[in-house]
């Protein structure tokens, strides 16, 4: 392996990540659409429910692997965006409209956000799973739109790619909430999605089999790179496309004997398992006639980015440590009763004090005065510093003086 | 090395390339399409930057006094700001592909020169998000104190972000920390100095700073200076008047120090910008100020009112310095004169009301102990939060438009930089569509949760209309 692997390892993390956790927060309203009346108004909260907490941490997955693609390998990131603009900006769309749904179904719900919200789940996976089948058919040249604009992606490989992504984020949708309405002990609930978990992880097994047949007579190098054995030297990958079709019998197991929190995880195996396997399949040549390490960036940037992935994962991981224990743990379900507010016993706050005031004033007007009369330099940033400082501390004595209610 | 410059030859800008011609028409749609997704985003990324300390000052006074209305408006604003919050994150988003859609020649050539700075911003508002949600997710579920701890890290994601965002625009207005070679090929990146080692980092952050403020103080307190006109008078509803009132007639007038740094700045680095903000043709010793006017073909203002000398004062802190002129470069390096005139005018004209009614606000609570009495005062100010918006995206408009023709400054141009693509301005047009629809939810529901009932303990001391808000939507 060498430097320029890296970010490329990263970007496969940060999909395997938006797959299983965003997959979930695109499938779950297709559940509510395709059930009648109060089921679907139900199943329409409880996703909700689970989601809204989470869905725009598992969001920034996406900004996450577009950025170390932009930063890592930069001309992939031009040669895609401009041939497969279209599929893109229908993404972008639906995912406008999947957050029209968590902002509206905050307050109130209606059949027509619901039926926005389905629609987001059915564009954006489908829209983000062409982008991959174009590259896995080799359909995205290197170059300023240098791939045809509409038949890069409507084609039989990832138009099967994308519908495959329907599926499975409705499936990962079903699993999840069967889990969580488990752990909010309602049953009937949580029969409801585990029921429709079964049906969807049948038929996600039954289309990647399809899409293998798909991939066997339009591209067949990648076919042969990710199962055959007369192909490229992929054993890794090979174990993965195992390891998945292992986990998805499992989890199906898992849900037909109403395990629904170890299907969860089975579940997310599965899907990490096959993207994984699709990210070793695509080597060397992630576009045709272009290696990722052609297109990496220099190591400096490359050692730069990984500094500050590592900066950004120790924030990040405790971060998230931290949300999903606390949704996991059902911290955030409805409440019997709220508890009592903030302590009683408080203190008015402090009249306006002269003295401080005049502080203030006078830091903040050394600090000024500092800052317009230098170009440069440690007066100009002292002077900053001082200036802010002192209107922080303005608002602060102001504001404060402000609400005091006598 | 070799084989990467031969591949990525078709992104190359440089000498010696043959980049291909743009249709000019197309280029503008282009332009329009990525001024209307920015002019979406940045006010609502006010709200991400400003918003949250407002919330958690106003948490923590109810937490000091054990006063409920201070709560109460703390509760119901950390609705308001998940609200915006969830439509900034997607706006962003579009950004980001729009990035990659609209301009790939400019990433593909600097990608990797500002890529760090994206993916610091990605970790700082993923943070953002994870305890945005815990924020606004847990009240009664975990200690107060516990509480508003988890608010700090929204305050200081979002700080580190938009830092990060500006560094990329900063460098684009002062680009260094890499060099170009023979065959066009950016080479020799150094990610570090050429985003946090340049000029108009903090003068850029520090002015998008205090206009965050500015425009969530004044749009937030316009909004209850409607029912404080219909007579309201409660506890509740004055501070959630006063709070932000006070924060944005602070930095208005700071604003007017920090606007002063950023035209010094570009004075110092990006001449001609200078020279377009003012519509000054020849290099002029001792440079006078106009006001007001129109620039026309002959390199005149018409209409305008001049201020001797006051132009080098400001550029130089020197009644007597020379500022550069547009002549002193071929007109195919102007940026278009009167957008970029009229959008500089427009914010500062703007900043100077808004000083003005920073300072009669002041003076009377400094002199009188009291609000203004008369009705104008709370006209002026559910009209300044609007006009603080118009002078933020005026702003914008003149830092960016006033950077053309050039994409990064001096070194690539715009049409270098656009998609080879076309129709990607239809697919906007649709996405625009569904904004629309993204931006009437957003009020839809700002105005339910405005309409929701007050806690009962608290409605009954507010009086008038019932313990409901009669207040429309924010952002
Ligand atoms: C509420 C908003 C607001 C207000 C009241 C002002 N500004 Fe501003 N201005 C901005 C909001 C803004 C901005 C939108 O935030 C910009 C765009 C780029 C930037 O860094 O800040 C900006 C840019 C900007 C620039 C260009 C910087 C560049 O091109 O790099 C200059 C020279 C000034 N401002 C100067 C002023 C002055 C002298 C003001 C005095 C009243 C003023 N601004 C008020
Ligand atoms: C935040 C507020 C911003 C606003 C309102 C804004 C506005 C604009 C406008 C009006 C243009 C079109 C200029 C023209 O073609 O005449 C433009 C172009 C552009 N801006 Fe900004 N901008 C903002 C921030 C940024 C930032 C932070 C970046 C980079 C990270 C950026 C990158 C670009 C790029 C790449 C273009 C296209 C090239 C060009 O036309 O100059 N902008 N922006
Ligand atoms: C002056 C310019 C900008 C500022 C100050 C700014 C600031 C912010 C802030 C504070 C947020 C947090 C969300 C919120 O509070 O609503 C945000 C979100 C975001 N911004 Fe911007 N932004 C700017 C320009 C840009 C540009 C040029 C891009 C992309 C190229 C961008 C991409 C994003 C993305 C992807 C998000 C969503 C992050 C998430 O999922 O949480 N922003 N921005």
């Amino acid at each position: 392996m060498e430097l320029a692997d890296i970010p490329a390892i990263l970007i496969l993390a940060g999909i395997i990540a938006y797959a299983v956790l965003a997959g979930a927060d695109f499938g779950a309203p297709i559940w509510a659409v395709t059930a009648r009346g109060k089921e679907s108004a139900r199943l329409e909260q409880a996703g909700h429910r689970s989601m809204a907490p989470v869905w725009e941490a598992n969001h920034v997955w996406l900004i996450f692997v577009l950025v170390i693609c932009w930063t890592a390998y930069p001309e992939i990131f031009g040669s895609i965006f401009s041939t497969l603009w279209i599929p893109l900006i229908l993404a972008c769309i639906g995912i406008i409209m999947r957050a029209v749904g968590y902002v509206a179904g905050g307050v109130s719900v209606s059949r027509g956000i619901i039926w926005l919200a389905a629609g987001a789940s059915l564009l954006v996976p489908f829209a983000l799973g062409t982008v991959i089948g174009a590259l896995v058919a080799g359909n995205v040249p290197p170059g300023n739109a240098a791939g045809n604009v509409i038949t890069s992606w409507l084609a039989p490989v990832p138009i099967t790619v994308g519908v495959l992504f329907i599926a499975t984020s409705a499936y990962l949708a079903a699993v999840y909430l069967a889990a969580d309405a488990r752990r909010r002990r309602e049953d009937e609930l949580a029969e409801a999605f585990g029921q429709r978990a079964l049906g969807a992880g049948i038929l996600t097994g039954l289309l990647a089999l399809a899409g293998l047949v798909v991939l066997y007579f339009d591209a067949k190098p990648f076919f042969d790179a990710m199962v055959s054995t007369n192909g490229k030297d992929n054993e890794v990958g090979r174990i993965c496309v195992l390891v998945s079709a292992i986990a998805g019998t499992g989890t199906l197991l898992l849900i037909s004997t109403r395990r629904y929190g170890g299907a969860r995880f089975v579940a997310a195996v599965a899907v990490a398992a096959i993207v994984v396997g699709w990210g070793l399949a695509q080597q060397p040549e992630i576009l045709p006639g272009l290696t990722i390490h052609q297109a990496a960036a220099s190591d400096e940037v490359i050692i730069g980015l990984l500094i500050a992935v590592v900066i950004g994962l120790l924030v990040l991981i405790p971060s998230l440590y931290l949300l999903y224990g606390l949704v996991l743990g059902g911290r955030f379900d409805p409440l019997a009763v709220p508890e009592a507010g903030p302590g009683e016993a408080g203190r008015d706050l402090e009249p306006a004090n002269r003295l401080r005031m005049a502080l203030v004033v006078a830091v903040a007007l050394a600090g000024g005065l500092m800052l317009f009369t230098s170009d440069s330099g440690a007066t100009l940033y002292l002077g900053l510093a001082l200036f802010m400082g002192g209107l922080v501390g303005g608002v602060l004595l102001l504001a404060g003086s402000l609400v005091r209610t006598d | 090395m070799l084989d990467l410059v031969a591949a990525a030859g078709d992104f190359a800008f440089g000498p010696g390339n043959s980049f291909p011609t743009v249709d000019q028409d197309y280029l503008l749609q282009a332009r329009q399409m990525q001024a209307m997704s920015f002019a979406m985003h940045v006010p609502l990324v006010c709200f991400g930057i400003a918003f949250p300390s407002l919330v958690i000052f106003m948490e923590w006074l109810g937490l000091r006094t054990g006063k409920a209305h201070f709560t109460a408006i703390a509760r119901r604003w950390s609705k308001v700001m998940i609200t915006l919050f969830a439509a900034g994150v997607v706006t962003g988003t579009l950004l980001s592909f729009e990035l990659g859609m609209l301009w790939p020649g400019f990433m593909s050539a600097f990608g990797d020169v500002f890529g760090l700075a994206f993916g610091l911003e990605g970790f700082s508002f993923f943070v953002e998000a994870i305890f945005i949600s815990i924020y606004v997710y847990s009240w009664d579920r975990i200690s107060p104190k516990k509480h508003i701890l988890t608010g700090i890290p929204v305050i200081a994601t979002g700080i580190t972000g938009s830092m990060m965002v500006i560094a990329v625009n900063a460098w684009m207005n002062d680009p260094a920390g890499f060099s170009v070679d023979q065959a066009g090929q950016v080479i020799d990146v150094k990610p570090f100095e050429a985003l946090f080692g340049n000029g108009h980092l903090w003068p850029q952050l520090t002015h998008m700073y205090l206009a965050a403020y500015i425009v969530v103080g004044f749009l937030i307190a316009g909004i209850y200076a409607f029912a404080w006109l219909k007579g309201r008078r409660g506890a509740y509803l004055r501070t959630a008047m006063v709070v932000p009132l006070a924060v944005a007639c602070l930095a208005a007038p700071a604003q007017l120090l920090i606007g002063d740094w950023a035209a010094r700045t570009v004075a110092r680095d990006q001449p001609i910008k200078l020279a377009a903000f003012e519509g000054l043709y020849e290099t002029t010793e001792g440079a006078p100020e106009t006001i007001l006017g129109w620039y026309t073909d002959d390199n005149k203002i018409e209409y305008g009112i001049q201020i001797p000398k006051l132009l080098s004062f400001l550029a130089y802190h020197d009644p007597d310095a020379t500022v550069q002129g547009l002549q002193s470069v071929p007109e195919d390096d102007w940026p278009p004169i009167n957008v970029v005139r009229m959008s500089f005018q427009t914010m500062v004209g703007i900043g100077t009301g808004l000083v003005v009614l920073a300072a009669w606000f002041l003076w009377i609570w400094f002199r009188r102990r009291r609000l203004p009495e008369t009705k104008w005062f709370y006209r002026a100010v559910i009209v300044a939060g609007p006009a603080a918006v118009v002078a933020l995206i005026a702003g914008w408009v003149t830092t960016e438009v006033g950077r053309q023709p050039w994409v990064v400054y001096g070194v690539m141009r715009t049409e270098q930089a656009v998609t080879g693509a076309d129709g990607v301005v239809f697919g906007f047009a649709a996405l625009f569509a569904v904004y629309v629809v993204l931006v009437a939810t957003v009020f839809w529901v700002l105005r339910r949760i405005a309409r929701q009932p007050l806690p009962p303990e608290i409605a009954a001391l507010e009086g008038g209309g019932a313990g409901e808000e009669t207040t429309g939507g924010t952002g």
